[in-house]
């Protein structure tokens, strides 16, 4: 059985005339221990996507759907069993890690928190598990008595991984869990989050808009536009040869260094991310797609097999012409 | 690898006569608070960008080039050394810099905290056209500066607010304004590190074309090497104050040198071969080691491969590298 | 482009009404200013500034409130409502001018110190904490003890005494707007510090100082109440501080004059209060931190 399952999500924000679709329908599977990577711009629904994913998402979201993990649909949990999914099933690594700690806790406090909270140990207990978990990410672990002020961005981020591991759960979500970090210092998560995942055979979902991250680090990638996957299949196979323009103009954004085709040449798209209160009609990438046909503006497009475990939401696929 | 080949490249790039923006010996030290040792973000930089150039100037946060950038541009007074625009040193008085600054222009990398919520696209690419006393007819110049950064038709952007616009087209409308003046240089602090990936190539191909058709130079400051591979001449990779290796693109981010530039190279997601991850934070600029600034990272020491020079790399200091050409600034390279 | 930017301000300015049309207490605010203002403004054709006179009074002395003096009559038989509505002119007056001129000041010092900063800036926010912890009230009283008997004494003494709440408010604001990339930019497109201050600081402290000023003016009034009460303003015009001073003199508090003594403070109480409600809505509609321009 998957581990995590989504069927047909759809997030909308608001209501009647005002509502704004983040997410329009999004299918997705995970199996235990692989790794997923989502990439996507900015109000393309990934961020959504992983809030929808643990039910964190503002009441006025209104979720249509099934995320089934482990068979069970986290929509329709009880609040109680949400709460254990919440500690134990599941947990989430945010992008800003200044802001997701709490600036006047030490981090060994902030780490302990969900293990004393539920009782699953006593504070002794709970204070050498901090000290394993600190030395388990890398960072030595007297460092449990320190303020987040006093780390720097990258050992922050380390002891948010420290903290999304605190109870053993079995799949991390991690959203844009390397942005704003320098080169060097994203290396290291990248290679801190791999290492963990393969150790303790944790699945992955990791949410980036750098497709090159992604296909280094997970084995499926998902590719979203406007609040819907366009393209999904094995991540090398995505990255150097997506099927969908939009797969395509991503995989080339960051260069390859050494690749003369992109030297002196840099590659984007015309126009803007669409806004998700205002989407174009027909297939919603057409007026920035390079390769767009009459029959774009007017047919939506849904994801359609694109060779072996791969699928695209482009006119061009599969098409004989 | 060899120094011929290297010797080649730099016959074939000769740097012009006289580059347009030139520093000497440059450092800037900033007094330490509370006791604190002073931090010398940038100690001792040589560069030259010539005319028509454009120069990437490559390092991880806190490694000064920031603040390297803001002394080019007269933003911050160096503590030492020069800055010379055109062949004449750059003078601090207020009359001088404000001449200067009609010539060299910024580009910042947030564009939405670089417009003024209040301002209106126009009063924005005006600005600088007031801030000069611009005598000739404003509306058209404004104008022809937003078709020029891509913003067309521009009458349609005028009375727009920046709020009203995409990540995108606010960095047009801060080029906008830096182009309005017609600058011989413009100093982009990275330009596209907050925009969409699809928006960045857009953003760089601007960046290009206005080179081409203009003859603008550039520095651009980013910790992305893409970016210098996408649309620079000449990289300059700088660690803790000081340029360490530079040289054309070409031969610097193909055939690194310096164990840090390689290092650097290594971690990308395509590259070829073993990451070397450095391990640590970038150390402080209030306390730079002695010799190589590099040797406490350097996995070429850790490794065991340079310890035969060891002791050069942690007692001997490094010479500043020269401002144009192609030069590294490492015991083990230069060992001869 | 003079079309331009008027058709941009006209803009903004539907912007803030439409954002203001939501707060219900500010609109009661503006409703019972427009009034007061309405009243004050048509008083010389409604009542004449013949109600001051002393010699020509129509009644007779303390008379009650009747059809002919709907509040009654004052010692000299004057008419209490020709009176009030005549004094709301000085008290609305001297309030705005005061509270004008203090926030002038308060703005002036305020943004100066915060762009310049350094010594400066600690020399003057170590005057405008003297000025603060000076309980205003006896700043005023000296000043309008020393200098002559004048509506332009009791502006002056209320203006040079309040405005230090405002310069510190508006020195934080200047602080938090110089941080902003925006300034950078400026600078680096040649601006000077004049063009930084009046460009870019100015706009963005605007909201605070238009808040801080509506708010200022219902302290400013009562201040000048308080003054003319104590005997401290212009005894030759009537204001609704005097009234209540020339009620007190008159007796009417111990010998239960209510129609003499209630109608000025009601009236004090009732500007102070509209022009809170405004200053409360207008200080949420341009919240700086929401931004004016959304």
């Amino acid at each position: 059985m998957s581990l995590l399952e989504v069927r047909d999500l759809k997030v909308t924000y608001g209501s009647g005339a005002a509502a704004v679709p983040a997410v329009r329908g999004v299918d997705l599977t995970l199996e235990p221990g692989t790794k997923l990577g989502v990439a996507g711009e900015s109000g393309c629904g990934k961020s959504t996507l992983a809030l929808a994913l643990l039910r964190l998402l503002p009441a006025s979201a209104r979720i249509e759907g099934e995320i089934l993990l482990d068979g069970e649909d986290v929509l329709a949990m009880s609040w109680g069993r949400l709460r254990a999914v919440r500690w134990a099933g599941a947990s989430i690594v945010f992008q800003g890690a200044m802001h997701s700690l709490n600036a006047v806790h030490r981090i060994g406090d902030q780490i302990a928190e969900p293990l004393l909270v539920h009782g699953r140990a006593t504070p002794a207990a709970a204070r050498k598990r901090v000290g394993e978990l600190l030395e388990h990410v890398g960072l030595p672990a007297a460092r449990a008595a320190a303020y987040p002020h006093e780390l720097s961005g990258g050992q922050r981020q380390r002891v948010m991984i420290a903290m999304a591991l605190a109870c053993d759960p079995r799949l991390i979500v991690a959203d844009e869990p390397t942005t704003a970090l320098d080169v060097m210092i994203q290396a290291q998560i990248l290679r801190l989050i791999e290492r963990l995942v393969a150790e303790q055979s944790i699945s992955l979902l990791m949410i980036s808009h750098d497709l090159a991250v992604l296909a280094d680090t997970c084995d499926r990638l998902a590719v979203m536009y406007a609040g819907r996957v366009v393209e999904e299949g094995p991540a090398r196979a995505v990255y150097e040869a997506a099927e969908h323009p939009y797969g395509r103009a991503l995989s080339s954004a960051f260069p390859r260094i050494g690749d003369l085709a992109s030297r002196r040449a840099p590659r984007g798209l015309p126009g803007d991310p669409p806004d998700p209160a205002d989407l174009p009609g027909g297939c919603t990438f057409h007026p920035r797609c390079p390769v767009a046909v009459d029959a774009c503006a007017e047919q939506d497009q849904e994801l359609r097999e694109a060779g072996a475990g791969r699928r695209a939401a482009c006119v061009h696929v599969g098409s004989t012409s | 690898m060899s120094g011929e080949t290297r010797g080649e490249h730099v016959m074939s790039t000769e740097a012009p006569a006289r580059p347009l923006l030139s520093a000497r010996g440059l450092h800037v030290t900033f007094p330490g608070r509370r006791g604190a040792p002073p931090a010398r973000a940038v100690d001792g930089v040589d560069l030259d960008i010539g005319a028509g150039e454009i120069v990437a100037l490559v390092g991880e946060s806190g490694c000064g080039k920031t603040t390297l950038a803001r002394s080019l541009l007269g933003l911050v007074r160096p503590t030492a050394g020069a800055v010379s625009f055109d062949g004449r040193p750059l003078a601090y008085s207020s009359g001088a810099l404000r001449a200067y600054r009609k010539r060299a222009q910024l580009v910042l990398q947030d564009p939405s905290g670089s417009l003024n919520p209040r301002h209106t696209v126009y009063d924005a690419v005006a600005e600088g056209l007031r801030i000069h006393g611009y005598a000739g007819d404003e509306r058209t110049a404004v104008a022809e500066a937003l078709s020029r950064a891509g913003l067309r038709p521009p009458e349609r952007f005028f009375l727009r607010y920046p709020h009203e616009l995409s990540g995108g087209q606010r960095q047009r409308v801060v080029i906008a304004g830096a182009l309005v003046l017609e600058p011989e240089l413009i100093v982009a602090d990275e330009p596209v590190a907050s925009l969409d990936a699809s928006v960045r190539g857009e953003i760089l191909a601007l960046l290009l074309r206005l080179r081409d058709e203009l003859g603008l130079s550039a520095l651009v400051v980013t910790h992305d090497l893409g970016l210098a591979w996408n649309i620079a001449d000449r990289v300059a990779v700088m660690y803790l104050g000081r340029v360490v290796e530079t040289g054309p693109v070409e031969s610097v981010l193909t055939n690194p040198q310096h164990p840090y530039t390689r290092a650097l190279l290594s971690v990308l997601p395509e590259s070829e071969g073993a990451p070397v991850v450095l391990t640590g934070e970038p150390p402080d600029p209030s306390r730079i080691p002695s010799g190589c600034r590099f040797h406490a990272r350097c996995q070429l020491l850790a490794s065991g491969e340079a310890t035969t020079i060891a002791d050069r790399c942690r007692g001997e200091d490094l010479p500043v590298l020269g401002g144009a050409g192609e030069s590294v600034a490492c015991h083990w390279v230069t060992r001869g | 482009m003079t079309s331009l930017a008027w058709e941009r301000r006209k803009g903004s300015v539907a912007r803030f009404w439409t954002s203001y049309r939501t707060r219900r207490a500010g609109l009661y605010g503006l409703a019972g200013l427009v009034l007061i203002a309405l009243l004050a403004l048509t008083a010389p054709w409604t009542v004449g500034s013949d109600v001051q006179s002393v010699t020509e009074a129509p009644g007779t002395a303390l008379e009650p409130p009747s059809a002919a003096f709907p509040l009654g009559t004052d010692q000299f038989g004057r008419s209490l409502l020709g009176l009030l509505i005549w004094g709301a002119r000085i008290s609305l007056l001297v309030g705005l001018l005061a509270a004008t001129l203090s926030v002038a000041i308060g703005t002036l010092v305020g943004i100066i110190a915060g762009h310049y900063g350094g010594w400066f800036s600690t020399v003057v926010m170590r005057i405008t904490d003297w000025f603060l912890v000076m309980p205003t009230l006896v700043l005023a009283i000296v000043l309008a003890t020393v200098m002559s008997r004048s509506m332009w004494t009791v502006v002056l003494a209320i203006g040079v005494t309040s405005w230090p709440t405002t310069a510190r408010l508006v020195r934080a604001q200047t602080i938090a707007v110089e941080s902003r990339p925006y300034i950078e930019r400026a600078t680096a497109l040649g601006g000077g510090h004049r063009h930084v201050m009046l460009r870019h600081v100015l706009p963005n402290v605007m909201p605070l100082v238009l808040a801080q000023t509506t708010l200022g003016i219902s302290t400013a009034i009562l201040t000048e109440a308080t003054l003319a009460f104590l005997g401290l303003g212009d005894p030759t015009v009537v204001s609704w501080g005097g009234m209540l001073q020339d009620a007190r003199e008159a007796g009417a508090v111990s010998s239960g004059h209510w129609w003499y003594l209630a109608p000025p403070g009601i009236a004090i109480a009732l500007v102070a209060l509209a022009f809170t409600l405004c200053g409360r809505a207008v200080e949420s509609v341009l919240n700086p931190k929401l931004g004016v321009g959304r």
